[in-house]
């Protein structure tokens, strides 16, 4: 077997060495009827990796790639292009294959990732401090929702119907076990809810998206304030990280926490995860921040270096005492973020956010002239919801079968409601005759 | 002397081997590099757009954004940063790294190329199911891979971490106390020696944590704990084998009693690659197991992540599992993953805990480690890790204090006995290690032992490797001994960086780059 090094020889002058007459032996505290006496039965033997390629491979060409079609399929994970010199940096070895950076003397390629990695997601986010990352979005908001509670004392989350239908399941879930309680608004792809209303003297916080899940734009500026003045805090979500090259960030508008997910920078489609969770904070909350985070300190020679720090919040020291029971964060999916962005610069990221908006601009207003197609925002980012004559899960049924994939019917994740709405996305990978692709189907099927 | 075709000498003529002052601070391959925000060329960028179409915004109420405050960089310069920065980490590419618990193996570069395929990589998770099929069947069979070699029926893929995973079980031994209207039992018994995650997972749940002590053989005080049977017990959070690398030998025993008690065995399976393909943890009564990709199946730990951490099933709390799932039928297979789960659904789910399916790029690199190996070749990878932890015990038990008697599992633990009276510690020993050119061993755990030492080699390190790394911990070990605390204490000298002052870290946290903490603390 290729990956194990020990020769039947260093086996026999090992067991010598220990005092053991074979292998099995060793496993002598295993209670004999659960010792089994060979490998497990009924599975296949070690296999060559030209016989490992050919199955998985066999396996993969049973789906669609995103990018070998016109695809406009968003919500809460979006195909970018990524430069080539992401996926070969973050397969260097030496970030790769090493672990948490507990030895910091031995770490600090790692750990100066994570301190840049952090500044990044403040300044994108426009809050203070961000941590090292966390498992993706929909759990860093749940966890967002946890500190609220913390801070606050209290133990409701208000939940807007704009929230991705994901997020607000992880925190209803968390909500349920962990006994807080969390009232989830219905889908209002039109807005107009009042969300301060429900604000009462048990509300910890309220959960509100940008771009909501619909597409739509929203200023939080005032429902920030009017939040707070209750003694309640606003937490940010962003599903599409590029918007915050475009849009003004939830630290500007008085977000006191932001939970974002990353993967539109750096990290392929990878059919769901690995992801990246950001989250960010205003300063004063540093302390019941969950998650890693890296600070800079020095050495004993005196020159810059860099530690995981205020690791007293977390479950190694904490036990059963942490703000959270999170062992890792997202470190290779937070390289992956972090040297995208270090490539894109300041002008890059903004024109990345530029193009974007501009196609889904464009894209909206082909859509406006397909008979039966209405759209049904009025500001959006790169991606937004229209209405058709029909179902949208069979529309984008009918489209997969031409080859299309034509977005998220809302149903999908409303399960049994707004059976007519589809939501769509573009960015800097959809082609004029993507949109034409699209478009003549469309036409043709509705 | 030697000459080379050229006319020059081709070995080394001076004597002088101190290693000199350099103008740079860069020390020949290990070079300095300033944080990316320092590299600022305004206006560079190392990607090349297209110009934006001119069409008019359509923001509403929302204004564009003022600048952010990124940095520009050429491509080459990037390149070079984060080139730099990774070579001042150490890898499991570049030595031995036998962190007790956690797993460093060989991570195969076949998983990398496979979880690339665009087939995987290039696919969305919110696609219509009939254009995923291959990624679903994909799921199914490492789902049938785990639970064959469980032995256990039912399995979650949808955690995206160890930590995730024992989430995902606690919370079914709930929803399974809810279903039965025993939600009052609220107490979880967890040993001393378990992982910090576990009474952390446990606390967040509501349940309170009753520790069980260690007997004297560093495994479960069968008695202590069967004294702490009651009913308000909700279940047991045992890691086996344990932390102590040894195998709970009373384990069935413990299955037993907590089964007999009504409550539910959560098995942490952090160090399930000890007895992969060897022994079937449903042999062993327990009730839900996490298994950590990225340990037992060498998914890359990525300087601290993704991980993944599938979760096993007994029958009894097999309805209680989260979602999504896939199932298949006669069209092929299907995703349930609706909170209410209409269609097809148990009803008994416990909801959502991450968006969209699970670290599907985890499963590929999994499946393709497990192709590999084959049940035959996991069941050598298990001996060879216990036999390798087992050979660095005994060769290091006559150095060393050994905490407790073998055989051990797939690591062995030592205490800081063979270091009394020396001035040196634990501490002192790793960083000292860390000059000889390894990783250190996890330190000051298990919490069981005074000033642990854990040392876990798994079964992709050779014999040789072994040798040269006992042969360091010994020397070292003598070295302590012989009172060279100045030696101890001033270690490491040969990293890019020495001791890092922590408390400091903590004291006045500095968390992100500012422009106005760069000159003060950029100071040399």
């Amino acid at each position: 077997m290729r990956y194990l090094p020990l020769t039947e020889a260093d086996r026999h002058a090992m067991l010598a060495a220990i005092g053991a007459s074979s292998v099995d032996e060793l496993f002598r505290d295993v209670p004999p009827a659960a010792r089994r006496s060979g490998p497990v039965e009924g599975l296949p033997g070690f296999a060559g990796e030209l016989e490992v390629e050919r199955q998985l491979a066999a396996m993969a060409a049973k789906n669609i790639a995103a990018g070998s079609v016109p695809s406009f399929v968003g919500c809460g994970a979006y195909r970018h292009h990524i430069p080539a010199t992401v996926d070969y940096m973050v397969q260097r070895g030496e970030f790769l294959t090493a672990y948490t950076p507990y030895q910091p003397e031995i770490s600090q390629g790692t750990l100066q990732v994570l301190f840049e990695f952090q500044t990044q997601v403040s300044l994108l986010t426009g809050m203070d401090v961000a941590n090292a990352s966390m498992y993706d979005g929909a759990t860093a908001c749940a966890e967002a929702v946890m500190m609220a509670n913390r801070l606050t004392r209290r133990k409701k989350a208000i939940l807007s119907g704009g929230l991705h239908p994901h997020y607000r399941d992880v925190t209803t879930t968390d909500a349920h076990f962990i006994g807080f309680e969390a009232v989830a608004l219905p889908p209002a792809p039109k807005g107009g809810e009042d969300l301060v209303a429900l604000v009462d003297a048990d509300t910890a916080c309220i959960v509100v998206q940008n771009p909501d899940v619909f597409g739509q734009v929203r200023d939080y500026t005032t429902l920030a304030q009017q939040c707070q003045a209750k003694g309640a805090l606003l937490i940010v979500v962003v599903t599409e990280a590029v918007s915050l090259g475009l849009l003004t960030p939830p630290g500007e508008m008085g977000a006191d926490i932001v939970a974002a997910e990353g993967q539109s920078l750096g990290n392929a489609l990878n059919f769901g995860g690995p992801y990246v969770g950001l989250f960010a904070v205003k300063e004063k909350y540093v302390r019941q921040m969950p998650g890693r985070l890296c600070g800079q300190t020095v050495d004993a020679d005196g020159r810059r270096g860099f530690v995981l720090t205020l690791s007293t919040r977390e479950q190694h020291i904490r036990r059963e005492k942490a703000t959270s029971n999170i062992c890792t964060n997202a470190g290779l999916c937070a390289l992956a973020f972090s040297i995208h962005l270090s490539l894109l610069g300041e002008e890059g990221f903004t024109r990345l956010a530029r193009i974007n908006h501009a196609k889904a601009v464009q894209l909206a207003d082909r859509l406006s002239g397909v008979k039966g197609v209405s759209v049904v925002n009025d500001s959006f980012f790169n991606e937004f919801t229209v209405t058709l004559p029909r179902a949208a899960a069979e529309v984008v049924e009918e489209l997969a079968k031409r080859r299309i994939l034509a977005g998220v019917p809302a149903s999908r994740l409303f399960a049994g409601q707004l059976e007519d709405h589809l939501i769509l996305a573009a960015t800097e990978t959809t082609t004029e005759s993507d949109m034409d692709a699209l478009t003549k189907a469309l036409s043709e099927v509705l | 002397m030697t000459m080379n075709s050229q006319g020059r000498p081709s070995t080394p003529a001076g004597a002088d081997s101190a290693v000199p002052e350099t103008v740079t601070g860069n020390r020949g391959l290990q070079i300095e590099e300033a944080l990316i925000f320092e590299q600022d060329s305004p206006g560079m960028s190392g990607v090349d757009l297209p110009a934006v179409p001119a069409t008019p915004l359509r923001l509403g109420a929302v204004k564009p954004r003022g600048r952010v405050g990124l940095p520009g960089l050429s491509e080459p310069q990037v390149v070079r940063h984060y080139t730099r920065l990774s070579q001042k980490n150490y890898s499991i590419d570049t030595g031995l790294y036998p962190l007790g618990s956690c797993t460093m193996k060989h991570n195969p570069r076949l998983n990398e190329k496979m979880a690339r395929l665009p087939g995987f990589g290039d696919v969305h998770p919110l696609q219509p199911v009939s254009t995923v099929q291959g990624a679903l069947e994909l799921m199914d069979a490492l789902a049938h891979w785990l639970k064959t070699l469980t032995g256990m029926p039912a399995v979650t893929l949808a955690p995206a971490a160890g930590a995730h995973g024992e989430m995902a079980g606690m919370m079914a031994i709930r929803a399974a106390l809810e279903h039965r209207g025993e939600a009052g039992r609220t107490r979880v018994l967890v040993p001393e020696s378990a992982h910090g995650t576990n009474p952390a997972t446990a606390a967040a749940l509501g349940f309170s944590v009753d520790p069980i002590p260690a007997g004297p053989d560093g495994r479960v005080d069968l008695a202590a704990m069967e004294a702490k049977l009651g009913p308000d017990v909700a279940g047991i959070m045992l890691t086996n084998p344990n932390t102590c690398g040894l195998f709970e030998r009373d384990i069935r025993a413990i299955a037993d009693a907590i089964h007999g008690a009504g409550g539910y065995f959560y098995c942490d399976g952090a160090n399930f690659n000890a007895i992969v393909g060897r022994v079937k943890p449903a042999d062993l009564g327990i009730d839900a197991m996490h298994i950590n990709l990225h340990k037992t199946f060498s998914t890359p730990h990525g300087g601290g992540g993704p991980g993944s951490g599938p979760v096993v099933f007994s029958e009894a709390l097999a309805p209680f599992v989260p979602v999504p799932y896939v199932v298949h039928d006669a069209n092929g297979f299907r995703l349930v993953e609706g909170a209410q789960v209409e269609n097809g659904g148990q009803g008994t789910e416990v909801g959502r805990m991450k968006a969209f399916h699970g670290q599907m790029g985890m499963f590929v690199r999994a499946l393709s480690y497990i192709l590999s190996h084959g049940a035959d070749g996991l069941w050598q990878a298990a001996g060879d890790a216990v036999l390798n932890a087992n050979y660095v015990m005994a060769r290091l038990q006559d150095t060393l204090s050994a905490s407790f008697e073998g055989p051990c599992m797939h690591e062995c633990l030592f205490d800081d006995r063979f270091l009394k009276g020396t001035g040196v510690t634990t501490l002192d020993i790793a960083k000292a290690l860390i000059d000889e050119g390894f990783h250190p061993m996890t330190m000051y755990f298990p919490l069981v032992v005074h000033g642990a030492l854990l040392i876990e080699p798994t079964e992709t390190e050779s014999k040789a490797g072994l040798d040269q790394f006992i042969l360091a911990l010994k020397s070292l070990a003598e070295r302590a001994k012989e009172g060279d605390v100045a030696y101890f204490q001033g270690a490491p000298r040969l990293t890019p960086r020495r001791r890092l002052d922590e408390t400091a870290a903590a004291r006045k946290p500095v968390l992100r780059w500012t422009p106005a903490s760069e000159p003060a603390l950029a100071a040399e």
